[in-house]
Formats: C-alpha cells, sequence, structure tokens
C-alpha cells in the first residue's frame, strides 16, 4: 500500500509539472490527426441507408418507423383530445368545439382522487391546490400537453420495460443483450438520443414521445429482472405444486407478487418520463417544455421562471402520486353493491367531468380558468431579476470573476496542458491497481475511442468542467449529507429539500442560474453542482446511517467523542457508500453538462447541441458516445474502488 | 404393524450438483462422498430408496444441509433429479410429460412450505381458492369448497384477510387449507412448523394430527426436530449427507440405531415417549391383572394408570393377550434405565 501512495503523489506532481510549467507542443497534447477514425462519417452513411434504403423483404425500414410512429400516434391523439383539444370540426381559427377537453376543473377532482386513493385525503388536496396553481398562472394549457405525453410515454414504457424484463428473466441469452445495452443507454447523454429518433421519426411530438418512452424504459427492465428474481422460491415451488403453466405461474403468481417492486420502477419511468418530454421540447415536444425552451432563448426571465415553477409543480404531483402509489398497501375496502358504490372515486370523477363539460357551455369558468382571472407573475421576476442585477451586479460579477479566474481557468489549462498518452497511461495504471488488467483494458479501450474521435479536447473541457462540478458538488454535499445523518431535524429538512430537489427536471436547473449569471462556464458549473448535489447528500447521509448501531456503542463505550465516533467509526465504514454516491454525482454532473450547451458551454455537449440543430446523425451520436466512454470509465473506476472498499471492511 | 401397500416409492435417486453430474454416475456408477467432492461436485441427494405406504405418515429427517429438502423436491419433481425412479401409484413420475406433471399436481399432490408461500395480494380465501383457480373451476364452486378447508382448519371468519394480518400459526393454516383444496392423495409438508414458536408448534402439531385423523392422507413430512418427528411418525428416514441412513418406526430408532450418527440423535430421547408396551411386556399370565392395554401404547401415555395402580397390566395384541407389564419394568423406563 505505501509505495503505492508515492508512487500516486508522484505521478500527480508530474501532472502538475506538466501541464502548468512545459508548455508542451500540440503534438504531445491532443492525440495525432493520423489516429482519427471517421466514426461519425460511417454512422451518418450507415443512417442515410437505414432510412433510404434498408429493407427486410418488402418492408422497409422507413416503412417500419413509420408504422411504429403510427402506434403511438394513435392513443396520444385520443389523450390529447382528453386533455388538450377536444373534438373540434373545421381548421385554425374558424374551428369550433363540438365536444370540448376535460375541464379544469375535472382534472383537479381526478388529482385529488387519486391522491385519496393512493395514500389519504392530504395527498389528494396537494395535488388538487397544484393543479389548481397550474390553471391560475395560466400554465394549463402547456401543462396539459406535457401530461398528455407523460399518459401515453408512462404506460408504453412500463409495459415494454415489463415486456423486455421478463424476457431476460426467461432466457439468459437475453440480458446478455440488454445488460451492455442497458449500461450505455443511461451513460448516453439524453441530447444523442434525440439526433437518430430525429432523424427517422422526423421533428414532432411522436417523435418526441418515442425519445421520452426509449429514454424512461431502462430502469423498468432492470426493476422487472430484479423484482423477478426476488420472487422466493418457495413462492415459485408452489406455483408448480398448484400445477400452473408457465403462463399462469407468471401472470398469476410472479408478477402480482412483485407489484410491491415493480411500483418503484414505475415511480422512476414517471419521473425519467417528465424530465425527458421537456428535453424533447427540442425536437418538436411542446408544452411546458417548449415554453422554457422558447424563454431561455429569448432570455425572457419572467416566461421562464414561470414556465418552470409550472414543471415545478408538475413534477411535485407526478411524483408524490407516484411514490404513493408504489408505498401503497392494499387495503381490504371490499364495497359491496353496484358499481358505482364500489367506485365511487371513480364515480365522482366521471361525474364532475360531464357536468362540468355540460355546464361549461353556459358558464366557462367551469371548462377554462378565465383569462381575466389568471395571476401573471411575469413582470414579478423580471422585475425581482433586474432588481437584484442592478442592486448587486458588483458582487455577482466579483463572485463570477473570482471563481473564473481562481478556479475555472487554472483548472482548465491543468486538463487542456495534460499529454494525452501519459493521462491514457495513469488511468490505465489506476484501472489496473482497482479492477486487475481487464478494467485496465476497458478503460484503455475507451480512451483510445475517445481519442480516435478527434474530439479529444472537447472530451477534456467536459472533463474539466464535470470534474470541478463534482468536487464542488462533494464538498457542499459531504457535509450536508453528514449533517443530515447525526441531527434528525436537520435530516428532515435537508432530506424534503433533496427530494424535491430531485423531481425537476434538468432544464429547470438552468433558469435562474441564466438569469443571474448570464451565459458560460461559470453558469453551467453553477447548473451541474446543483443538479448532482443529491446523490452526495444522500448516499452520505445513507452511508452513515447504516454503519451497525453496535460499532458506534462500541465506540461510545471505548470512551470516544462524537468527533472521534464520526472520524474513527462512522465515516470509514460509509466510505463504500460514499463512493457510490460519488459514483452516481459524476454520472448526474455528465448528463447535466450536455443540457447546459444550452447556456453555452463549449464542450463535448455542445457538440451533440449543434448536432441536434443540423440534425447530424453521426456527429451527434459519435460525441453522445464519447461523453458514454467518460461516465463508463468514471463508473467502472469508482465502482471498483468501492467494491474494495467494501471487500476490506467486511474482511475486517 | 400393519402392512399398508406402497403409495410413493423412490428408487435409487440421485441428485447431484455440479458441472457434469452424469458422468460421475455413468454406466451405473455408485461414486462415493469422497469421489463426488474430490470432482468439485455436490451430493445432496445420493442413492435414496423409500417406500412410502398408503395413509402413512412418513418423516423425513436430517440436520440442514443432509439433503431431505432437495429428496422431498425430487420426489415432487420439483427438482429435477439426476438419476432414479419415482413411482406414484406405479407411474414413474420421472418419465411423465410437462402436462402430465401439470395434471398430476393439480389433482393428486399437496405440498406446504417452511415459509408458508401465501401469496400477499390474494386473501385467506383466495388463497385457499388459487390451486382450484388454476385448474379453471369457475369462481362459485372454488370458494364453495375452499370456505369447507378454510373451516377444517379453524380460520371460519378470517376469509378476507390478507395473510400479512394474521399471524404466523395462522399463516401455516391457511398454508395447508390450500394443499388440502385439490383433496389430493398425496400430501408434502416441508417443515411447516420450523418457522413457529415453540407454543404454537406444539399446537399445530396436534391440529395437524387431528386433520390427518380425519382425512388420512399419505403423508411426506421433512424437519429437522427430532422430538417433532417422533411425535408424528409412523416410520421415519434420517438423512446424512444426501444418503437415508436409517428408516425405522421412532421405537426402533431409539433401541436400534443403525450406527452412531442415529445414535446420537436418539440418545437424548426420552425412551417413554417412544418405547411401547408390548417391547417391554413380560411373556406369560399373572394371577390378577388390573386391566388390559393394546401392545401398540406408548409408555409415557399410560405410565400414570399403570404405576398407580396396584397389579400389573395385560397387554395385548390383535386381541390375544401377548404378556403383562410390572409398574416397575415402566418406572425403570421412566427413569431412563435402558430397557
Amino acid at each position: 500500500m505505501t509505495p503505492w501512495r508515492g508512487i500516486w503523489a508522484g505521478l500527480a506532481l508530474v501532472a502538475l509539472g506538466l501541464a502548468v510549467l512545459a508548455s508542451l507542443p500540440a503534438g504531445w497534447l491532443w492525440p495525432p490527426q493520423a489516429m482519427q477514425v471517421p466514426f461519425a462519417g460511417w454512422l451518418t452513411a450507415a443512417m442515410t441507408w437505414l432510412t433510404d434504403s434498408a429493407a427486410i423483404g418488402p418492408v422497409t425500414v422507413k416503412d417500419l418507423t413509420r408504422g411504429f410512429a403510427t402506434l403511438v400516434e394513435a392513443p396520444y391523439e385520443v389523450v390529447k383530445v382528453l386533455l388538450v383539444d377536444g373534438i373540434t370540426e373545421g381548421k385554425g381559427r374558424r374551428a369550433t368545439t363540438i365536444i370540448p377537453p376535460l375541464s379544469w376543473v375535472a382534472v383537479t377532482v381526478a388529482a385529488v382522487a387519486l391522491g385519496h386513493f393512493a395514500r389519504d385525503i392530504w395527498l389528494g388536496l396537494l395535488a388538487g391546490a397544484l393543479m389548481t396553481y397550474l390553471a391560475v398562472f395560466g400554465q394549463w394549457d402547456s401543462a396539459m400537453v406535457t401530461l398528455a405525453s407523460i399518459a401515453i410515454a408512462v404506460p408504453l414504457g412500463v409495459l415494454g420495460g415489463v415486456a423486455l424484463g421478463i424476457a431476460a428473466w426467461r432466457w439468459p441469452w437475453v440480458e446478455r443483450v440488454l445488460s451492455p445495452v442497458l449500461d450505455l443507454m443511461q451513460t448516453i447523454p439524453t441530447f444523442a438520443f434525440l439526433v437518430p429518433i430525429l432523424v427517422l421519426f422526423g421533428f414532432g411530438p411522436v417523435a418526441a414521445l418515442l425519445a421520452t418512452i426509449i429514454y424512461a424504459m431502462p430502469p423498468m427492465v432492470r426493476v422487472t429482472i430484479v423484482a423477478l428474481r426476488a420472487v422466493p422460491s418457495e413462492i415459485l415451488d408452489f406455483a408448480s405444486m398448484a400445477g400452473c403453466t408457465p403462463g399462469q405461474r407468471m401472470r398469476k403468481v410472479m408478477l402480482p407478487v412483485a407489484i410491491p417492486d415493480l411500483m418503484v420502477g414505475v415511480n422512476q419511468v414517471i419521473m425519467l418520463s417528465l424530465n425527458m418530454v421537456i428535453i424533447a421540447s427540442m425536437i418538436g415536444a411542446g408544452g411546458l417544455g417548449a415554453d422554457v425552451l422558447a424563454s431561455l432563448r429569448q432570455l425572457n426571465i419572467g416566461g421562464g421562471i414561470e414556465a418552470g415553477l409550472a414543471i415545478t409543480a408538475l413534477a411535485v404531483v407526478l411524483d408524490r402520486l407516484g411514490q404513493a402509489m408504489s408505498e401503497r398497501v392494499a387495503r381490504a375496502e371490499v364495497r359491496q353493491g353496484n358499481w358505482w358504490r364500489r367506485h365511487p372515486r371513480t364515480t365522482l370523477v366521471l361525474v364532475v367531468a360531464l357536468l362540468t363539460g355540460a355546464l361549461g357551455q353556459l358558464v366557462p369558468a367551469l371548462q377554462d380558468w378565465p383569462k381575466a382571472w389568471e395571476i401573471t407573475t411575469k413582470p414579478f421576476w423580471a422585475d425581482l431579476i433586474r432588481h437584484i442585477n442592478l442592486s448587486y451586479f458588483d458582487q455577482l460579477e466579483a463572485v463570477r470573476v473570482w471563481f473564473l479566474e481562481a478556479l475555472l481557468l487554472p483548472v482548465r489549462r491543468f486538463f487542456l496542458g495534460l499529454p494525452w498518452l501519459f493521462l491514457l497511461a495513469v488511468l490505465a495504471l489506476a484501472g489496473w491497481r482497482l479492477g486487475g488488467l481487464r478494467l485496465a483494458g476497458l478503460v484503455l479501450a475507451l480512451g483510445l475511442f475517445i481519442a480516435a474521435t478527434g474530439l479529444w479536447e472537447l472530451a477534456m473541457i467536459t472533463v474539466y468542467l464535470c470534474g470541478l462540478s463534482v468536487v464542488i458538488a462533494m464538498l457542499i454535499g459531504l457535509p450536508l449529507g453528514i449533517l443530515a445523518a447525526l441531527n434528525e431535524t436537520a435530516g428532515k429538512v435537508i432530506g424534503a429539500v433533496v427530494d424535491t430537489l430531485q423531481t425537476l427536471p434538468s432544464f429547470v436547473y438552468l433558469i435562474p442560474v441564466v438569469m443571474l449569471f448570464r451565459v458560460g462556464d461559470f453558469s453551467a458549473m453553477i447548473a451541474v453542482v446543483l443538479f448532482a448535489l443529491v446523490p452526495a447528500v444522500k448516499y452520505t447521509a445513507h452511508g452513515l446511517r447504516s454503519v451497525p448501531p453496535e460499532l458506534i456503542e462500541a465506540g461510545v463505550v471505548c470512551g470516544c467523542t462524537r468527533a472521534q465516533i464520526l472520524r474513527k467509526i462512522q465515516l470509514p465504514m460509509a466510505v463504500p457508500m460514499i463512493l457510490l454516491g460519488l459514483n452516481q454525482t459524476i454520472l448526474l454532473a455528465l448528463s447535466m453538462l450536455v443540457i447546459t450547451a444550452l447556456v453555452g458551454t463549449r464542450d463535448l455537449g455542445q457538440e451533440v447541441y449543434s448536432a441536434l440543430a443540423t440534425a447530424d446523425v453521426g456527429r451527434g451520436l459519435v460525441s453522445g458516445l464519447a461523453v458514454a466512454a467518460i461516465a463508463i470509465i468514471a463508473d467502472r473506476l469508482i465502482g471498483a474502488a468501492a467494491g474494495r472498499a467494501r471487500a476490506r471492511l467486511e474482511v475486517a | 404393524m400393519i402392512e399398508r401397500p406402497v403409495k410413493l416409492a423412490c428408487r435409487h435417486v440421485w441428485k447431484i450438483y455440479g458441472s457434469h453430474p452424469q458422468r460421475l454416475l455413468a454406466g451405473g456408477g455408485v461414486p462415493s462422498l469422497e469421489e463426488i467432492r474430490r470432482t468439485d461436485h455436490v451430493g445432496a441427494v445420493r442413492d435414496a430408496s423409500l417406500e412410502i405406504g398408503e395413509g402413512e405418515i412418513f418423516v423425513i429427517m436430517g440436520l440442514s444441509g443432509s439433503g431431505k429438502s432437495t429428496l422431498v423436491r425430487c420426489l415432487s419433481r420439483l427438482v429435477e433429479p439426476t438419476a432414479g425412479e419415482i413411482l406414484y401409484d406405479g407411474e414413474d413420475l420421472l418419465k411423465a410429460s410437462a402436462a402430465r406433471m401439470i395434471e398430476i399436481r393439480r389433482h393428486r399432490m399437496g405440498m406446504v412450505f417452511q415459509h408458508f408461500a401465501l401469496l400477499p395480494h390474494l386473501t385467506v380465501l383466495e388463497n385457499v381458492a388459487f390451486p382450484l383457480e388454476v385448474q379453471g373451476m369457475d369462481r362459485k364452486m372454488r370458494e364453495a369448497r375452499a370456505r369447507e378447508v378454510v373451516q377444517l382448519v379453524g380460520l371460519q371468519g378470517r376469509e378476507s384477510n390478507f395473510p400479512r394480518q394474521l399471524s404466523g400459526g395462522q399463516q401455516q393454516r391457511v398454508g395447508i387449507a390450500r394443499s388440502l383444496a385439490v383433496e389430493p392423495d398425496l400430501w408434502f409438508l416441508d417443515e411447516p412448523f420450523s418457522a413457529l414458536d415453540p407454543l404454537i408448534r406444539r399446537e399445530m402439531q396436534e391440529e395437524f394430527l387431528r386433520i390427518q385423523r380425519q382425512l388420512k392422507k399419505t403423508i411426506v413430512f421433512i424437519t429437522h426436530d427430532f422430538d417433532e418427528a417422533i411425535r408424528l411418525a409412523d416410520r421415519i428416514a434420517i438423512m446424512k449427507d444426501g444418503a437415508v441412513v436409517q428408516v425405522a418406526t421412532p421405537e426402533e430408532l431409539v433401541l436400534a440405531p443403525a450406527n452412531a450418527y442415529v445414535a446420537a440423535f436418539t440418545a437424548h430421547v426420552a425412551r417413554a415417549k417412544v418405547v411401547t408396551l408390548g417391547r417391554i411386556a413380560v411373556p406369560g399370565q399373572v394371577e390378577r391383572v388390573a386391566g388390559t392395554l393394546p401392545a401398540a401404547a406408548r409408555i409415557e401415555e399410560v405410565a400414570d394408570r399403570i404405576v398407580l395402580a396396584d397389579a400389573p397390566f395385560a397387554v395385548e395384541r390383535d386381541g390375544a393377550v401377548i404378556g403383562h407389564v410390572t409398574p416397575a419394568a415402566v418406572i425403570s423406563i421412566l427413569i431412563g434405565r435402558q430397557p
């Protein structure tokens, strides 16, 4: 152990020396042009072939994608009619509504009923209040467009995920194929998904919907596999002894038994769908995401904040309802009598929907929240931000400049000054030390892939921004996590804040940051830190809380002070968990970093973003894969370190 | 002992886990334990042969890892044996097709599990009716039948509860009711009472005997508790390292253990619990007897009467007096002298 400490310290010094003192020629810093492989060109060509001429028998891929799109489009249209459009006659301005969409009252009552069904009336009232907020603040229409997408994406994502999960459980080869695909899909940045979808399905809500479904499905697949595996073997034996056919065993025994676990996956699908539906506004999803995007582009402060708050409201409703559903214990409320007596809530919602629909013709306020009563906070937010910017410009600017000059620029110089071969060698060495030759090989291969894409410099900028954000997130997150674990009140407050932060789609983080610090690396860094903070806090708190109480008692008996218990017992025992938190923080930071391309960073994310703007599949995918490669390198190295730390603690 | 027709038999059943289990058994070979271990295989069941009579309570007893659970799963074919024959009413189950196995399990086998294996999303009644539902019986009929068995295990009034609302003992009653719903001839119980508290376990054993007196199933009962085995069993098979060491009545096991391993097990068993009057009866007539007792009665059950009487008891088997027992002989068993 000891000589290695020296070696690592030496390598760090060499790196510092190389980067700061020696100014090496560019040929040393970046991989030579000669080793670049035109991946992007190949991918673009492959995609062109796929869309233009590829065919399975008489069916071209184009037909296939169209068919697929129709498959998703039909239910989407139905939901959209229900929530947004209603049934209309005629086109454009002269369109007259024959049957209106569900009134805001009906949808709100449905939210209350769902909350009551899932937990209690308080949850119902919370959901109802937030829905009313959407109506009062004039966000209703956009919110319903977003909700319509989610209402389609979630069931399809869940069904697809469960089906794939069952297949993977049933046939090991399916899992062998799926597992690396799922790994890649969780690390590849969201924007990179959008490019091929854009090319295959065009611009519009259906393409956005498909991107959402594909993006939200992987966790459901994983959860399904785990949940099916967790069904006790005795229950499987029982199913056999009861004479179940394989189909009956799955349908009547395994899936119902696995439902509590599956619901956790459903909740994840809901939240990921919301996140992606917002981002997919880039390829035409419409709704709240489009509002945010438009506001960001026009620097429309008030509009951005309003739409952002609406997304937050919707996210909180969906998250709380989803969580309550997943924790819901089936209550033994067997009701007798007619259908409406047995389903009082459904009946209530149906009655309200019909009544408000009919009465809405006479009293329009029941159908749509009247425009005159809408409260707009746009001027308020705009004034507030203007006020802050006017009064505190110097301070804000000082902070920004200090961070840029003291932190961002030196770190950036350091990373850009490292010779690429040296960095690869160090990574491979770390891989070898942590996980043997296989890991070293993997890390080296991924590193060489990035070198071969010709995106090395952009990758280094990504690493610098991501690395710095992660360090800051850990510096803030660790103490917060420790505080949350040690103090119950603080734990509750921090837990609530962190849970809310976690439900917000990544887009929302950009809004306040841009308003205060304008575009650039510093804004990007703050947004990334905010977004990536959650796992740092959560895992640290969880790691500290799960230290066995008898170890702490042993410390107390030995006469440790509280600080000593923390330093000598709790923190060392929590190291594996904290490392996992670090791992998650890095992954989140990378995914957010790509989105900060919107506020003008110049890294791999920007490359993906501009590829999206020009529908350049090859460029988008290759830069996306480069981000994924960075994520996988970090994930495997830290995962191996966490594994070693855990193994060491178990032996002890 | 009454001779019973054989209901279930297994012949030379093997279950070997590892990379090439067939290779070890190739050509009818009988590999030793060392051989199996040396080749990195695990011999979960080794050359087990048993015959279980109709209406018999047959207990398979062994410590954890002895292979008893694997053996019962081989008998029900939940685990596919590596080699051997399993004959249920003369039909070799290992040759049965998947569809035939489903048919047999639906109508002629029931099983009770150690951790109950109840379906958490179904009520008591739905759990009990589940095997019938799988067969495709309509709701009315299956619920009527389920109510009957729920009544049999004394859970009436609990039909619409969910398993989590019941105590462990009640949950196992549901498990028992469920396994009996299809009226199987053959009833497997895999350590059914091991997860219960000692007091409840005792109560459930009584309950089990009561149900068996009423239904007279053929029972294969797994346990690791020797006291439970001798309380319930007509015959006991003792297993060690996957092999059947001895098959005998509780009395024979205690009085004539096949080897040191069985002897160690039985050493601490109170003799009065297993020894029958027939075993200690002294042949010949006495002038005055206090009464007549059956030869199959265990000493524990009748000790009170014999010790308090002022004369020996006559012992009869199949209507004929075979000898007599004196209070002194009973006391000598009670205080643990070897018979």
